[in-house]
């Protein structure tokens, strides 16, 4: 009896433990379960290649909201990851003791701000910019890709600074020794050993735009159509979700949820990507 | 034009400094934006007052309501799993295959995007049990969302906790669970509640998650069945749709506020924290 009292805190650990994680089996069933029919219907291959999204006309084809998406996230991550980067070499290398402490809450306070925030400021500040300097509607992929950029900044920078910071101190002393620059240490010593935690914050930071909704839906636009160029507007498979549950039924609806399988399915490999890569470096 | 090393290493300092302090002036432009337009809306009446007109006049009292509502729901849920997951992994286990499936499924359920959680919360907790769009409904699908965060602070902050305050417990004669509930608990407790404020943060700013499990109605909720609309929601329908510009700067003011707040407050704790630590 005292046995089994001394255990049963165990126990009921473990209990909350596994209902925890059965946390993402009961998302992935119940997303698979309403989503998968319509893409048996469909056709996989017409789904997802489809060029035509049309749910009056019992059209589902999401191919330009694939593009769409992969455009938005690649152009956060062509603004995002390399000022992301310096600003974790900043973090970790070169700033004074007494901004490393505003400069890092600060980034957690950009963590904290709603996505609903950004994509207003975006919608006043950047839109009009694009539209009145650089032509078309403004709402648009430059537009979204630029919002995400700062949206993807903390992710990038505070996995980046760990891994900086993380790398033996021998390292640089040895490189800077052997009579290399600061800048040449960084280079050519510190940036490459980080790299594969770098890669991690990059790979979850472009995650993280691909998932945006709400920030999205209010400056990219959302039309349903092949880009030409980045000052078009585009829809994303977020914003496909966010802008058609609220009046979606039946099998449009569905449509969505597959719409939604899609996306998890984008991010659980990048995710477990990310994961394998920082667990094969912890592991060495 | 060939750079020499000195050149380089200018260059490179000078394109850091600027890439930092590009990012703070961002930052700074977007709060200050927000809080010159928003902070003359902020007044008491704006505070108490419930929204008419579908939020073109009145207050955002009981949006207000709504969200405190929902983020309790969340926490209640939340925090126990969490916190119990935390102590299992870093107390009851070695690494073994449960522990990296939990630990492989906290950091997928980190990275799971919003709008997923609220498709799943539509799906499950407002159809599939019958919750209708409620409280209810919205908390607990946060719950699933702020779960990770909750876990990975907790056991961090557990796994903080010196071996030696263990060791000494167990050489007094203390049993496990008196070790972990009298000694490695109040001595991470700090780092615990640093992941659950944290989480209070997320829960308000959340937008995508709660539109399709709680709603967007906009009276004053009397019971955790009722449907609500968020602070966060609310500034969204007010600002996409046009509505009104004015209540939308003010409710966004309100929110940067309580943000700016929330990390302050997690900051200075995490700051008493490693302070104490050090004078040990």
């Amino acid at each position: 009896m005292r046995k089994f009292k001394e255990n049963l805190p165990g126990y009921i650990f473990l209990l909350l433990a596994l209902s925890s994680i059965s946390a993402l089996a009961l998302i992935t069933g119940f997303i698979v379960v309403r989503g998968a029919p319509i893409i048996t219907d469909v056709g996989l291959k017409e789904f997802v290649f489809g060029m035509s999204w049309a749910p009056s006309l019992g059209e589902y084809g999401i191919f330009p909201m694939i593009i769409g998406t992969v455009s938005v996230a690649l152009g956060a991550g062509l603004i995002g990851v390399p000022i992301g980067i310096c600003c974790s070499i900043f973090l970790s290398e070169f700033a004074p003791p007494v901004i490393t402490t505003i400069f890092r809450p600060a980034i957690q306070l950009l963590a904290g701000i709603p996505s609903v925030v950004y994509g207003f400021w975006g919608l006043i500040f950047i839109v009009p910019f694009i539209r009145d300097y650089l032509g078309g509607p403004g709402l648009s992929i430059l537009a979204a890709s630029i919002i995400l950029a700062i949206m993807i900044l903390p992710t990038v920078i505070s996995i980046s600074e760990v891994s900086l910071l993380a790398l033996p101190k021998q390292y640089k002393e040895g490189a800077l020794a052997l009579g290399l620059t600061h800048w040449q240490t960084i280079r050519f010593v510190m940036l490459p050993a980080a790299k594969s935690g770098i890669v991690a914050a990059v790979i979850l930071g472009i995650g993280r735009a691909i998932g945006e909704t709400m920030a999205v839906i209010m400056i990219v636009g959302n039309a349903v159509a092949m880009p030409e160029s980045i000052l078009d507007p585009v829809r994303t498979l977020t914003t496909n979700i966010g802008i058609e549950m609220g009046y979606a039924t039946g099998v449009h609806q569905e449509a969505l949820f597959a719409t939604g399988i899609v996306l998890f399915i984008v991010i659980m490999i990048l995710n477990a990507t990310a994961q394998y890569i920082t667990r094969k470096k912890s592991k060495k | 034009m060939r750079l020499n090393a000195r050149k380089k290493e200018y260059i490179a300092k000078a394109m850091i400094w600027g890439a930092a302090m590009s990012v703070m002036i961002v930052l700074v432009a977007i709060i200050l934006y927000i809080l010159i337009r928003g902070l003359p809306v902020l007044s008491f009446s704006f505070l108490t007052q419930n929204p008419y007109n579908m939020g073109r006049s009145g207050g955002i009292a009981s949006t207000i309501v709504g969200t405190i509502y929902i983020t309790v729901v969340a926490l209640l849920i939340a925090v126990p799993f969490g916190i119990g997951t935390a102590f299992y992994l870093a107390e009851y286990t070695r690494d073994s295959i449960i522990t990296r499936i939990i630990r492989f499924s906290a950091e997928s359920l980190a990275g799971i995007p919003s709008i997923i959680y609220g498709l799943f919360g539509y799906i499950f907790f407002v159809i599939y049990l019958g919750m209708g769009w409620s409280i209810l409904a919205g908390g607990l699908t946060l719950a699933f969302m702020i779960l990770p965060t909750i876990i990975r602070t907790s056991e961090e902050a557990i796994r903080a906790v010196p071996q030696i305050y263990r060791e000494s417990s167990f050489s007094l004669g203390a049993t496990k669970w008196q070790t972990i509930i009298k000694t490695v608990f109040p001595s991470a407790i700090q780092g615990i509640v640093n992941g659950v404020i944290l989480s209070v943060g997320r829960c308000i700013a959340e937008t995508a998650a709660v539109i399709f499990t709680a709603g967007s109605v906009l009276s004053m909720p009397t019971s955790i069945f009722d449907s609500t609309r968020t602070m966060a929601v609310h500034f969204f329908i007010l600002a996409s749709e046009g509505v009104s510009m004015q209540n939308a700067f003010g409710t966004a003011a309100l929110l940067i506020i309580l943000i700016f707040i929330i990390n302050v407050g997690v900051n200075s704790l995490v700051n008493r924290f490693i302070s104490k630590n050090q004078k040990r």
